[in-house]
């Protein structure tokens, strides 16, 4: 339980360094499906006059979404939780087929004590299917480690125009309680 | 039209009578006159299509132009290319053109453009009843399934309906000058689309599109 109570009651000093990291990168168009993982990023952008946040009915809107600001010479993320990759699979043959630059920022969930048994399958399946896709995955454990990922993936992304996932594990953001 | 198990409904004996039935949809517009009308000059707008037949009834219109996405695969992106497109490029009037099938695969995202309602994205759903790429089986819009019902229900403030020629100037005002999503839907009969070959790559269409638009 120590290492839980050491992230506890910091996310939001992590999560707000990461959308300052985001902005400062000239990220715009903020897509998500509501979730407590991402709570601070979305109501950042939601605040944020000079962005876009776009609520999403599910994740592979998200996907598409940020193609069509790719078109357009915009960057975007879409946040999702683990689950939500499953809903992507086949949108992300948009993002492997035309190269299109692609941020994804994952929540965990059916991972490091998680207590939900609904959880675990798609928790299990992320990583390979995100890879399965030509998605690269990051995993950050620690906030110093979800700064360092997301650094890296908005270069991997924006100037080596790949397709990369930070995962925020549930190592770092707490699993959730019952 | 009938005599699809779906399309009966389950019989309740004690149900309150129906309301009278709409009229029957016509599906008797030739698409490869109905979508050019309807679109009229197409440098005016960004255009994004969905699979198969509108992306052959836009790359035929344009000559596969570099103001045109189209695509062959990713089912039920189409809009919501065309809404990250649109926030991106408030400057430009972005055109979303695709199939009822492919429309079909992803109707929330009609519900994603009414809340974000940019004012520069229009959607023409070239309706034809039926998936002809994989042979022309029956979709739901030929089984009581009315997609300008549910883009209106999804909360798209403005929508139409067009099954006649007399209508397609009114639709081409609509998506040239609506001040709010708009969304159009184009009856017509399941014929071929024009055939035409197009680019194909992914890739290749994403730079060639961006190179026009924003010379990069």
């Amino acid at each position: 339980m120590h290492a839980q109570a050491e992230t506890e009651g910091k996310p939001e000093i992590w999560q707000n360094e990461v959308y300052d990291l985001l902005r400062r990168n000239r990220v715009t168009q903020f897509a998500y499906v509501p979730d407590a993982g991402h709570k601070i990023l979305i109501d950042r952008s939601l605040a944020d006059p000079d962005v876009h946040s776009v609520a999403l009915t599910t994740e592979e809107e998200g996907v598409a979404l940020l193609a069509g600001a790719d078109l357009g010479g915009e960057r975007g993320v879409l946040l999702m939780q683990s689950s939500g990759v499953g809903n992507c699979v086949n949108m992300l043959s948009l993002i492997n087929g035309g190269r299109f630059p692609f941020l994804a920022l994952v929540s965990m969930r059916g991972d490091f004590g998680e207590g939900n048994p609904w959880q675990f399958p798609m928790g299990q399946a992320t990583v390979p299917v995100l890879e399965a896709m030509g998605i690269r995955c990051l995993r950050a454990e620690h906030p110093a480690e979800a700064l360092a990922s997301v650094t890296a993936a908005l270069t991997m992304v924006f100037q080596a125009r790949r397709a990369v996932a930070v995962l925020f594990t549930q190592k770092l953001l707490g699993a959730k309680r019952f | 039209m009938e005599g699809h198990p779906a399309a009966r409904g389950p019989a309740n004996a004690a149900a309150p009578a129906a309301p009278a039935a709409p009229a029957a949809p016509r599906f008797v517009l030739d698409r490869r006159e109905a979508v050019p009308a309807l679109i009229g000059r197409h440098e005016d707008f960004l255009i994004v299509t969905g699979l198969a037949g509108t992306a052959r009834d836009v790359a035929a219109l344009t000559c596969d132009g570099a103001h045109t996405y189209t695509m062959a695969g990713a089912m039920g992106g189409a809009c919501m290319i065309g809404l990250g497109l649109a926030l991106a490029r408030r400057d430009r009037r972005v055109l979303v053109v695709t199939g009822d099938g492919e429309l079909l695969m992803n109707v929330g995202a009609l519900a994603t453009i009414a809340v974000m309602n940019p004012p520069n994205l229009a959607i023409v759903c070239v309706d034809n009843g039926h998936y002809g790429e994989t042979g022309y089986q029956q979709s739901h819009t030929s089984l009581g399934v009315d997609l300008e019902k549910i883009a209106a229900g999804a909360g798209i403030q403005l929508t139409r309906t067009i099954e006649a020629a007399d209508d397609l100037a009114a639709g081409g005002r609509l998506i040239r000058e609506a001040n709010a999503a708009a969304f159009v839907l184009l009856r017509v009969k399941p014929t071929e689309p024009p055939s035409f070959k197009r680019v194909m790559d992914p890739a290749l269409c994403r730079d060639r599109f961006r190179a026009a638009l924003l010379g990069s």
